[in-house]
């Protein structure tokens, strides 16, 4: 009998406190992009590390290096993975831009993308970007 | 002897998918260049072909920034760790 391969697109689950904290975080660096962190144990989120914007840019991210060794380690030490990497779009879809794929180099982790485009309505998707693909995983809020 | 060489995951696959290797050097250009001699193609991830230290790659000796030290030519001794880090950076700008 021959076994079909079946693709199932994988969900991320967000609980929505993790949610909440991160378009606060987003609102409050507007109109500059906003950055930080998700981890926790077993490929699940239990916090977030909201981090300097190192560029203090309104087009640009980058985590201050010190910083975010700082915080790698703190992850590890708790004996947690590295889940997300997210920022905010101020003025365009939340959806990974030439950039973001350019410098993705985390293909291991989930790019979590918040945009302030809609500011009465704030959205957040998930991807992986690997090599420059971009694929979009389901969001379930928790 | 040798110092420490931490390893991220998108640069495992030069080093046989190790986190982390043994290298020998005194400086860290060296320590490069002796990676680069053993594992191919490596040290170009970490260098521009200019020899400077590329702008997206964070080094660290033994958790400092080199780029508040020396650069590609801080001092390294036995018994340092050394950790290689990319930038976690992007932005909507295209």
């Amino acid at each position: 009998m021959i076994e079909t391969e079946r693709r199932v697109a994988p969900r991320v689950s967000l609980p929505s406190t993790i949610r909440d904290a991160m378009i606060e975080h987003a609102q409050r660096e507007f109109p500059k992009e906003a950055c930080g962190l998700l981890a926790g144990p077993k490929g699940t989120i239990e916090a977030i590390y909201p981090m300097r914007n190192a560029d203090d840019s309104a087009v640009t991210y980058r985590l201050d290096p010190t910083e975010q060794l700082r915080v790698f380690r703190e992850i590890e030490d708790r004996g947690w993975d590295l889940f997300a990497i997210y920022h905010s779009h101020t003025h365009s879809e939340a959806y990974p831009s030439a950039t973001d794929r350019r410098l993705a180099f985390y293909p291991e982790a989930v790019y979590v993308l918040v945009s302030l485009a809609d500011p009465d309505s704030p959205a957040v998707r998930a991807f992986t970007i690997s090599d420059g693909d971009v694929d979009e995983l389901g969001v379930t809020v928790s | 002897m040798a110092v420490t060489v931490r390893i991220p995951t998108i640069l495992r696959s030069h080093v046989g998918g190790v986190p982390s290797v043994e290298a020998s050097g005194s400086t860290l250009r060296e320590l490069l260049q002796d990676l680069e001699r053993r594992y191919p193609g490596f040290g170009g991830s970490i260098v521009t072909e200019d020899g400077a230290l590329h702008r997206f790659i964070n080094l660290y000796v033994n958790d400092e920034d080199v780029r508040y030290l020396g650069s590609l030519e801080t001092a390294v001794e036995d018994g340092d760790t050394v950790s290689i880090l990319p930038a976690v950076a992007g932005g909507e700008h295209t």
